[in-house]
């Protein structure tokens, strides 16, 4: 298992939370001990990057000269995802800006946030909502800038929007959505003010991004590999070169008719190991992911199972405890995905139904006497 | 450390020494325990860190409260003395502590 990271496989939800804010040690961050890659006859390669491919000699070859060819049989890309980057004039990366993906760019922002009095995030997605939530948990004041017209516009739907712009604009977070940066502004390589579309400034210290995850597929491109936005795989995760299989951030999986890539733990997981075991056991049916999600903000568990892609209508049914919210995607008469919000009762029921074909209707959703319990 | 007892789904049993303040998720994942998957990490998100405590531990560890408590209801076999083992943090009170692992989980 060769990784460019100098760490072994490790969580990264909790980047974005209880690691930035030091309650969690970085071991408690890592998959597995040292010992149980030994014990189960896995070489870990650490700090090593991957070159390039060779098909034909099916080798991969690596950075740092020395030893630097593995063979294979089989060869996984699990290489994720990257963050995108800002692209405005003014942007100083590192500096006073970034984006955070892995465990050195959470160590590097940790050593800034305790000398920062005004944080600017960019991007209302759900790692920009987490870091504004973290931030003001740490006393910092933050405003959240987000360019389309709301937050969470990619992933959810305007009722879950709403509940979270409601959630932060209450815990103190400015939220600015429907503007752009013009530019950034101040000292050199030190920005201090965010430039505005409609000619407004946002001083801060330190700015976050948080505007997307790019997939890692320089390698399967150069190696002549289909990629499509992602590398394209089959139901049972073979790119183009069956000799070569893709899971995770990086792999663009079939899904209803469609090609999708998955941004969630529960799919690496379980994309990865559908794929070992075909591996290992040739023939069996192809991969149906079953995707769930989780965010933590400040007392808000948010809990969403399925998918809503292609969604036509979303059903709101307010929870048992205060703040408890359940939106219900349904295309059609079919329920399709559930953002439970404070509710792990409902996130419970419709993580078991999406895995069979009777589901209760919207009909059924809307109505407050109704008991999802009992169906 | 301290002394946690791990019942596989298939019955065997794995004793293994666990550090205060981590939880019992943890010392399973850690030492390659079957059965316990931990999807979320600890976050108590998932539901896939279910077990049962052995006779009369429930009493130490305490039942479970809130969103464990509504995630355990439609947990894979919920019992009376299930408890998501990402919610037991490690004590020295917990020496000797038998958790039983289901067959499957949620």
């Amino acid at each position: 298992m060769i990784g460019d990271e100098v760490w072994p496989p490790y969580q990264r939800p909790p980047l974005s939370k209880k690691y930035l804010t030091g309650e969690l040690a970085r071991e408690r961050l890592f998959l597995k001990p040292a010992k149980a890659y030994e014990e189960s006859d896995i070489e870990l390669v650490l700090g090593r990057r991957v070159m390039g491919i060779d098909r034909e000699a099916r080798r991969v070859l690596l950075n740092g000269g020395e030893g630097g060819d593995v063979a294979y049989d089989t060869l996984i890309l699990a290489t994720g995802g990257s963050p995108r980057q800002p692209d405005r004039p003014g942007v100083t990366l590192p500096g006073n800006m970034f984006t955070l993906r892995g465990i050195a760019d959470a160590d590097a922002m940790r050593g800034r946030l305790e000398s920062c009095q005004n944080l600017l995030v960019v991007g209302g997605g759900y790692i920009g909502l987490e870091l504004a939530a973290v931030a003001r948990r740490c006393g910092l004041k933050v405003t959240l800038l987000e360019q389309a017209s709301r937050i969470l516009g990619r992933v959810a739907c305007a009722e879950t929007a709403d509940y979270f712009r409601q959630l932060h604009t209450d815990n103190g977070v400015t939220i600015r959505e429907g503007l752009s940066i013009a530019g950034f502004g101040g000292p050199e390589r030190q920005p201090s003010f965010v430039g505005l579309s409609d000619g407004g400034e946002v001083p801060f210290d330190l700015a976050v991004f948080g505007i997307g995850l790019l997939p890692n597929d320089t390698l399967a491109r150069e190696a002549g590999l289909e990629c499509d936005g992602g590398i394209v795989v089959d139901g049972w995760g073979r790119t183009s070169d069956p000799d070569i299989r893709a899971a995770g951030d990086c792999a663009r999986l079939p899904f209803q008719g469609h090609l999708i890539r998955i941004e969630s733990v529960h799919n690496a997981i379980a994309q990865a190991e559908h794929i070992a075991d075909d591996i290992l056991r040739p023939g069996g049916e192809a991969y149906t992911p079953v995707p769930w999600f989780w965010s933590d903000q400040y007392d808000c568990k948010l809990q969403i199972t399925g998918l809503n892609l292609g969604f036509t209508n979303v059903v709101s049914r307010p929870g048992e405890k205060p703040g408890a919210l359940s939106n219900w995607y349904f295309n059609g008469q079919t329920m399709i995905a559930c953002d439970a919000m404070n509710d792990a009762r409902s996130f419970m029921l419709a993580k078991r139904w999406l895995t069979v074909s009777d589901r209760p209707g919207p009909e059924m959703v809307a109505d407050p006497s109704w008991n999802p319990a009992s169906f | 450390m301290v002394k946690i007892i791990y019942v596989e789904p298939d019955g065997t049993e794995r004793a293994v020494d666990v550090e205060e303040g981590h939880s019992v998720m943890e010392g399973a994942v850690s030492n390659g325990i079957r059965g316990i998957i931990a999807e979320c990490g600890g976050a108590c998100s998932c539901a896939t860190c279910h077990a049962y405590v052995g006779d009369g531990w429930l009493d130490v560890i305490g039942a479970p409260e809130g969103d464990e408590a509504d995630m355990l209801e439609f947990a894979h076999e919920p019992q009376a003395n299930s408890r998501l083992t990402c919610q037991i943090e490690v004590t020295e009170a917990l020496e000797g502590l038998r958790v039983l692992i289901p067959d499957e989980q949620a």
